[in-house]
C-alpha cells in the first residue's frame, strides 16, 4: 500500500511525516506520473486558489478527477476539503472543486489569521480522549448531504466529516502532533 | 501570548502552533510584493499564496532614499478587500507601535522589516505580546534563533532587497543551513559554545542540533527575479520565497509571477523550470551589490 500527498504547495511534508509514522509508504504527487501508483490521496492544507491554478498547470486536475471517480480513498485538510466539496462560498469565481464531497463550505469563514485557533474536538468513536486541533484560516461547513457522515463538531459546524472513502477536516490533524485521526482514514478506508 | 476569544474553554487563539501553522500552509509557494489593489488581483491570479501590502517596492525605496514607514492603514484595508489569499504588512524594526495598528486592521502577517528604516537600534519588537504572527529577516543562524526567541513564527533568509541578485540571498541561506548542519554533529560542550558563538539562546541551540532545521519554516527573501532564482533558493533548502521587486518591476509582471509560482513547486525539475522561463520579456535590470549606497541587511541586531 502507498500513499500519496499532494505537494503541489502547502502543509504536504507534515502530512508525509504523519503517514511514515503510522509506518505507510508515501510520496509527495506533483506530476500525473506520481499519481499513478498510489492506493490512497491526501490533499493538505494551503491555499486552494494556488493549488487550484497548479491544479491545472502540472496537468493533474484530470488524471485526479478520475482517480476520485474511480473511489480513490481520498483525506482532505482545510484547503483539501475546499477542493473535495462540491459547493464553494468566498471562493474565487474561477475556483473549480472535484465536486465529490457533498457540502456545502464558506472559506475563511472565522475571519483573518488572528481569529485562527486550537480547540478540543470529540471525535466520534475515536478512542483515547479528545483531539487537539487546528484551525488556521479555516474554513467553514455550512451543510451537508444525507450520504455525509458527521464525526466531529465545532461550534455547531461539522469540522470531521465522512462520505464514503471520502475523509476531510476543515482543521490540520498534521500538525497536532497526535496520530489518531490519519490512522483512522487509513484504517476505515482502506479496508 | 495567548488570549481566550468567544466559545468553548478550550477555544484558544494566538498559539505558538497556530502562529506557526499559518507559515506551514505557506509552504512551496510565493509571497509577492504589491502596492496597490490592482497588483494584489495580479498576484492571485497568478497563484500567489499571500501578498506583502507596502506602498513602494524595495527597488523604490532604495531609489528615492527618505525614510521607510509602515504603510498607510487605508491602502492595506484596500489590498485586503481585495484578494481573497493572507495579506502581510511591514512595520520597522522596533517599532511595536506600528506592529500594533498592522493588527488591529486584520493584517494575516506582520514582518517586522530591514526594508523599512529601523525605528529602534537596539531592540526588535516583543513579538510573544502579540496575537498576530511576525516574520522576521536573518543573514545568519544566531540573527534567526534570536529572532525567534523574540517571538517570530517564520524567518525569511534576508537577501539584498530592491536588487534583483540573488548573491546575497544565497550567502545568507548558506550561512544559516551550514551553520546548522554544523550544530547536529556538535557534541554537547560544543552546542553551548555555539549559543555563545551565535549570542542565541541555548534551548534553541538544542533543538535545531536535534531536529537539523529551525523551530519555524525557513523561506527565502531578498533579490529573487526568474523561475530559475526561486528554484535555486528551494533546492539550497528554502521552503518558500518572497518576491518583492523582482515581479512588478519586471517588463510583463503577471506571466513572470505565475512562471515563478510553477518553478517554486516543481523547483527540482529543470525542465519545468525551463517550460516556464520562455518568453517572459526582460526581467528587473538589478545591481551589483558593490555599488549599493544602502545594504538594507546590514539592518537588524
Amino acid at each position: 500500500m502507498k500513499a500519496g500527498v499532494l505537494a503541489l504547495q502547502g502543509a504536504f511534508r507534515e502530512h508525509g511525516e504523519v503517514l511514515d509514522a503510522l509506518g505507510v509508504a508515501t510520496i509527495e504527487v506533483r506530476t500525473p506520473h506520481e499519481l499513478a501508483g498510489i492506493d490512497a490521496l491526501v490533499i493538505p492544507g494551503g491555499e486552494s486558489t494556488t493549488m487550484g491554478m497548479l491544479l491545472d498547470t502540472s496537468g493533474l486536475r484530470e488524471p485526479i478527477a478520475e482517480r476520485l471517480r474511480e473511489s480513490l480513498p481520498v483525506f482532505g485538510t482545510c484547503a483539501g476539503l475546499i477542493l473535495l466539496a462540491d459547493d464553494v462560498i468566498d471562493g474565487r469565481p474561477d475556483q473549480e472543486p472535484f465536486g465529490v464531497l457533498d457540502a456545502r463550505v464558506r472559506r475563511n469563514a472565522y475571519g483573518s489569521q488572528l481569529a485562527s485557533f486550537e480547540a478540543d474536538l470529540d471525535v466520534r468513536g475515536l478512542a483515547g480522549g479528545s483531539f487537539r486541533a487546528v484551525f488556521i484560516r479555516a474554513p467553514v461547513v455550512e451543510a451537508v448531504g444525507d450520504a455525509v457522515e458527521v464525526l466531529a463538531e465545532h461550534d455547531g459546524h461539522p469540522v470531521l466529516v465522512r462520505q464514503g472513502r471520502i475523509f476531510a477536516s476543515t482543521f490540520h490533524p498534521e500538525l497536532s502532533g497526535d496520530l489518531r485521526i490519519h490512522e483512522r482514514f487509513l484504517s476505515e478506508v482502506m479496508t | 501570548m495567548s488570549t481566550d476569544a468567544p466559545g468553548p474553554a478550550s477555544h484558544t487563539v494566538g498559539t505558538t502552533r497556530v502562529k506557526r501553522g499559518l507559515a506551514e500552509m505557506l509552504r512551496g509557494g510565493v509571497i509577492m510584493d504589491v502596492v496597490t489593489p490592482d497588483q494584489a488581483k495580479v498576484a492571485e491570479d497568478a497563484g500567489a499564496v499571500a501578498v506583502m501590502a507596502l506602498e513602494r517596492v524595495p527597488a523604490d525605496i532604495r531609489r528615492d532614499g527618505g525614510v521607510a514607514r509602515m504603510s498607510d492603514p487605508a491602502m492595506i484595508e484596500g489590498i485586503r478587500q481585495a484578494v481573497t489569499i493572507p495579506v502581510m504588512a511591514k512595520c520597522r524594526i522596533g517599532h511595536f507601535a506600528e506592529a500594533q495598528v498592522l493588527e488591529s486592521l486584520g493584517v494575516d502577517y506582520v514582518d517586522e522589516s530591514e526594508v523599512l528604516t529601523p525605528a529602534d537600534e537596539a531592540h526588535h519588537v516583543d513579538k510573544w505580546a502579540f496575537t498576530v504572527p511576525f516574520v522576521c529577516g536573518a543573514t545568519n543562524l544566531g540573527e534567526a534563533l534570536r529572532r525567534i526567541a523574540e517571538g517570530a513564527a517564520l524567518i525569511r533568509s534576508k537577501g539584498e532587497a530592491g536588487t534583483g541578485n540573488i548573491v546575497e540571498a544565497v550567502r545568507h541561506l548558506r550561512s544559516i543551513l551550514g551553520d546548522i548542519r554544523k550544530i547536529q554533529v556538535a557534541d554537547e560542550a560544543e552546542r553551548f559554545a555555539w549559543a555563545k558563538e551565535l549570542r542565541a539562546p541555548v534551548d534553541l541551540v538544542q533543538q535545531v542540533a536535534e531536529r537539523g532545521e529551525l523551530p519555524v519554516p525557513l523561506f527565502c527573501a531578498g533579490g529573487i527575479a526568474t523561475p530559475a532564482d526561486a528554484a535555486l533558493v528551494m533546492q539550497l533548502g528554502a521552503q518558500a520565497v518572497f518576491v518583492g521587486s523582482g515581479i512588478f518591476k519586471s517588463e510583463d509582471p503577471s506571466p513572470r509571477a505565475k512562471a515563478i509560482v510553477e518553478a517554486t513547486t516543481h523547483f527540482r525539475d529543470p525542465a519545468i523550470v525551463a517550460k516556464v522561463s520562455r518568453g517572459l520579456g526582460e526581467p528587473m535590470r538589478g545591481e551589483e551589490i558593490e555599488g549599493l549606497e544602502v545594504k538594507l541587511a546590514e539592518r537588524g541586531w
